[in-house]
Parts: structure tokens; sequence; C-alpha cells
């Protein structure tokens, strides 16, 4: 049988970022997967070098468009760990309610991009109808869509009132309403199962040993999720990680779907705990130390690697973003795919190619 | 760096270190690298039961040569076609080696000497308003 | 499996108001705590520089000499960073978009 070459991207229907890859096909099988990323690349990192450590919450922010505020939580995370911020329990409280919201319009995003992958196009307006409401939310209490630029060092820019809170509880309950009515089709319909249902399989063992993390990992059996390790409010609000144990397409999509009840749930718990007081504390000085921190993201575990040495530029800013963490599984998953699954098998590790290179 | 061990090896070691780590069970997080005045650090930082463990390693800053343990964990390929891209360390022994095309930089190797580094951030507060503070006279007809 | 799972939102949905708006007819409705845009108020300032020291884009140019403040709207990520430190309290986010910058004129005060 001869074998084809078919480029694929860096400009595809399904995908809005560039990654390219050349796919080997025999017939309709694909054979090999040669990936070439590397058209976005920002240089971020090297911005460290230019801005100082306080301005730098901004960069971070800006990594990603989808999961910005995570990346600028992690960054002032990192930041308080070196410096030793006590932050205030009201602050954390507000970074979790915020976190959450992010993941549950990054995982609405992610639903409707799948169901437009798949040409399911009145369940990719649905998704992205309720995705709105999470927005309005959003931007009511910080200001932005996606870039919040609500988390600073020592705290956050701004609080949320009781009155706000009030209504905001009520939202939710009309938004938990929406995605029941989303996730069912997603979870139950035949032209959905027909189109991720064993397709694109990663065992237990291959998800651990490539190094995936987030959905990815927890939808092949593995429970981690790094909000267990107790950051901002997590000590108070334990999480249970949601997995699966089939570990194709169809997992991925249910453990992102049950993700987004989860997330409700936390929003709700943490409003109900919220505690009163102060929402920042000053910090003054120059960091000097080093640190590693991690937190989930909606689409995994980021990595901040943070080396200070006491001026107010940073000596290294690194991150390891999620989908850095995942390209090598999508590599191993794709060999023996058709050629129509592809598009499917890349978007369901959630690919944001922009953060992987920064 | 308070909760997170770090464990200085030498590059000697480094395989066989790497090698123990898989056969516990070590999840690969990250590799990273920072580049000092005279020596390039790397980290590669393990997961086991959500617990970071770190090995550190110094290497010297020009003509840096690794290792390469992508045979023994297959995810490090792109970790360390990032840390030859943007470092200049030549890493020995990729399974996929990209050959400097990983990252398209607009200059090669940008983290590749101390020297870039420090020329930007003597010119700090903050290049940006720099520029601009002296913008008015080198645009005078603007002002209106 | 099921089948026709869509169609009980769909028939919903048709039966319901459209959840969009007729976007350029119906112009959208600020939220109370939308970061729009900045504006500037003159008479306050006292030409100080911290804002656009501050301002992490350099958008912001302060001529203390000829008491003079400009911004690049290209460049202004809408941080509110400025509108935090000025301490005249000379500037103000306001929840409106405003129209969009084209230009990467400076617009001087
Ligand atoms: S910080 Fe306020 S008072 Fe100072 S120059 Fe800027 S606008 Fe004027
Ligand atoms: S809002 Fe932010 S970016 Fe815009 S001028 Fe103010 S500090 Fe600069």
């Amino acid at each position: 049988m001869p074998r084809t070459v078919i480029p694929f991207g860096p400009q595809h229907p399904v995908l809005p970022e560039p990654i390219h890859l050349d796919l080997v096909v025999e017939d309709e099988k694909v054979i090999e997967a040669r990936p070439s990323i590397g058209f976005i690349h920002r240089g971020l990192e090297k911005l460290a070098e230019t801005k100082d450590y306080v301005e730098f919450v901004y960069v971070a922010e800006r990594i990603c468009g989808i999961c910005s505020f995570i990346h600028g939580q992690t960054y002032c995370q990192a930041i308080e760990t070196i410096m030793n911020v006590q932050v205030p329990p009201r602050a954390l409280y507000l970074r979790t309610v915020w976190g959450e919201l992010s993941r549950i319009h990054s995982h609405l995003l992610w639903l409707g991009l799948m169901a437009d992958g798949m040409g399911f196009e009145s369940l990719f307006m649905h998704s992205w109808r309720v995705r709105e409401k999470v927005l309005n939310i959003i931007e009511a209490t910080t200001g932005g869509r996606v870039i919040f630029g609500s988390c600073k060092i020592g705290g956050v820019r701004r609080d949320i009132n009781a009155e706000t809170i009030k209504t905001i509880l009520k939202d939710l309950d009309g938004i938990e309403q929406d995605l029941r009515d989303i996730t069912r089709v997603f979870l139950n319909d035949r032209s959905v199962k027909a189109r991720l249902c064993g397709i694109g399989v990663l065992s237990k063992q291959e998800a651990w040993d490539l190094g995936c993390v987030g959905p990815m990992l927890r939808a092949s059996g593995v429970a981690q999720d790094m909000r267990q390790q107790g950051y901002a409010a997590f000590k108070d609000i334990p999480v249970e990680p949601i997995t699966r144990t089939e570990g194709d397409s169809y997992a991925r999509c249910a453990v992102r779907c049950e993700e987004l009840f989860q997330s409700v749930q936390i929003i709700r718990q943490a409003f109900a705990k919220i505690p009163d007081g102060e929402i920042a504390v000053k910090v003054t000085g120059n960091p000097t130390g080093e640190t590693i921190t991690r937190t989930e993201q909606p689409r995994g575990e980021v990595v901040y690697h943070l080396k200070a040495n006491g001026t107010k530029n940073l000596q290294r800013f690194r991150v390891r973003t999620p989908t850095f963490a995942n390209l090598p599984a999508m590599l191993k998953v794709l060999p023996g795919c058709d050629l129509a699954d592809v598009p499917m098998i890349v978007l369901t590790i959630d690919p944001c190619i922009s953060c992987t290179e920064r | 760096m308070s909760q997170e061990q770090i464990e200085l090896i030498t590059v000697d070691t480094l395989l066989d270190k790497v090698r123990a780590k898989r056969e516990q069970g070590h999840r690969l997080v990250q590799m990273s690298a920072t580049r000092l005045p005279d020596q390039v650090e790397l980290t590669y930082s393990f997961d086991l039961n959500s617990r970071l463990t770190n090995l550190r390693l110094s290497l010297p800053a020009v003509e840096t040569r690794l290792p390469s343990i992508s045979s023994i964990y297959d995810c490090a390929i792109l970790y360390e076609n990032e840390i030859h891209d943007l470092f200049n360390v030549k890493v020995d022994g990729l399974t996929v080696d990209f050959h400097g095309n990983f990252y398209k930089t607009a200059i090669k190797f940008p983290f590749g000497s101390t020297k870039v580094a420090c020329a930007s951030s003597a010119t700090t507060p903050v290049s940006g308003t720099a520029s601009c503070a002296t913008a008015p006279a080198a645009n005078p007809g603007a002002t209106k | 499996m099921g089948y026709f799972e869509m169609s009980k939102l769909a028939l919903k949905w048709a039966l319901t108001k459209p959840p969009t708006t007729r976007y350029p007819f119906e112009p959208r409705k600020a939220l109370a705590g939308s970061r729009g845009q900045l504006v500037f108020t003159k008479d306050n300032c006292v030409y100080c520089n911290i804002c656009a020291k501050k301002c992490p884009t350099g958008a912001l140019l302060v001529n203390r000499a000829q008491k003079k403040w400009a911004i690049d709207r290209l460049r202004c990520i809408t941080c509110g960073y400025c509108v935090e430190v000025c301490p005249k309290k000379s500037l103000e986010m306001t929840t409106s978009h405003g129209s969009p910058a084209v230009t990467r004129d400076r617009e001087f005060h």
C-alpha cells in the first residue's frame, strides 16, 4: 500500500491555533504523525528580564487567553511563596471562585469547539450561549471577559459584595440547569458517541508514563488533581478528582462535563464559607529565592519555576503549560486512527498552542 | 524552595538517577533550564503521589552538552528540544531531534548567553516607559 | 445511547426569544464592574508621572514641564493599574468601551 503524507495545519478549520502535523497515511489509516510547533513563540519568559516582578502579573495572565486567571494566580502564589506573604483568607476564596468560573468557561468553550469539530453546530451554539452567561458574571465581578486582571501579589484587586454574591448564586442555578441540558446531549446522544467512543484510547500506564496532566490523565483512570494540594481555598474545600477508566475521547469529554458541575459546587461552597476581611496585603521589597508552584488549570497541571535573586527582575521565569505535557500523548494515540478522527483526537487534549510556546 | 526537595547531581549520574526515578514510577513533570553567569542550571522535576522531587544539574556555560533522557522518558523530547533551541545546549542522543527548528525565534538561542540578558536588564526601569519619556521631544509636531 | 437528545433543547429554543442581541442596532449594555476605557480629567492632575511609570505597557506619557498627559490607546490594555496608583484620582475607568482606536497616535490632553 503506498504511503501519502498529508499536512494538517497550521491553519485548520477545527483548530483556531497553529500546530502543524505531517500525517503519514496508508489508505485512510494514520501510520505516523510528525509534529512541528513554534509558529507563535512569543518569548514571554524572556520578558521577565525587562519587566519588574509586580508588573509581570499582567504578562503571566496573558500567557493564555482562556485560562488566564489561573496563570496570574499561580504566578502570584509563586511570588508569595518566595517572599513569604500571608494572603488574607478572603482573597484566597475570591481567587478560588474566579478560578472555578474560568474553569467553567474554558470547559464550555472546549465542549463547543468539539461539537463544532464534529459538525454538531447547534450544540456548539448552545455551549457558547451558556458560556456567555458565565462570562457576564466574570465581567461584572472583575471587569474583563477573558483577561480578569483581578489578581495581584498579596491578594486581589476587587471584592465581591454580599448582594452580588446573591445574584451570582441565582445565576449559577440557571447555569447549572443549562449545563444539565447540554451535557445530557454530549453524554448520551448517538451521533456524539459515534464520533467519540473508542477513539484515541490511552491506557492508564501510558498516560502516566507520557506525563499527561489534567482531564487527559484523569480520563485514563489516574486520580490526580493539583487542587488536592490545597492551594488557595482548597484547603477548606475538598476536591475529589473525577476519573474515568476508558481513556478514550468520550471519557475525556465526560470528565470535563462532570468537572463543570464540580466547579459549580465549589463556587457554592466557597461563597457559603467566605470569610470577611481584607482582600490584599501590601508587599514591599524584592524577592530572593526559588520555587516551583503547581496549580490545576482547566487543561491540567501548570508548573511555574521562578528564580529570583533580590533584584526587581526575576532571574528565571519558566512555565510548563498543560498542553505541553499532553502533546506527547496526542502523538502517541494518533498512529492507527482514521484520518477523519484526527481532528477529534487533537481536540480532545484541549490544545492551547499559544500557551504551549509562550 | 522549602517543601520541594532538590537533589544535586552531576552529568555522569544523571541517566542512572533518572532511570531509578522511572523505575520507582515517577512522572516527569517538567525540565527547566536557567542561565546563570558562569553555568547553565537544569532542573528535572518528578511527581509521585502528588509529591514533587527535583534533580539539579549544573553545566558549563560554553560548549554545553547534555545527555538526553528521552530514551527513558519519551515525553522529554519536547523539553530537550526546547532547551536546545532557547539555551544553545547540545543534547546528545535525542530520540526525536528537531535540529533547532522546534521554536521559530527571531534571535537564535535567546537565552544563549548572559550577555543578552544583562544588556536588556541594565536599561530598566521598564524599557517601554523609558523610551516614551523621550517621545514628545522626538515627535514635537504631535504636541499641540 | 439516546436518540433525539437534542430535539428537546432545539424545541425549547425554537419557542423562546433568541438570547442574542441585534448588535449594531441594539448596543451592548455595559456591565457595572466592566473595565471599559480610561478617562483622564485634566483638573486634578499634578503631572507627577506616577501613572506613566507604573503602566505595564508604556502607553502613557506625562510631560511635567509642558503639563501634557498623553495616551496611546492601542497600547493600553485597560488594566486599571494607573487608576489605582494615581494620587490625585484624576484617572477613571468607565464601563463603556468607547469607540475603537485605529491609529497609533497618542491622544494629548
Ligand atoms: S498619576 Fe495622576 S496626577 Fe500623576 S500624572 Fe498621572 S494622572 Fe496625573
Ligand atoms: S489602564 Fe493599564 S495599560 Fe492602560 S494606561 Fe493605565 S496602566 Fe497603562
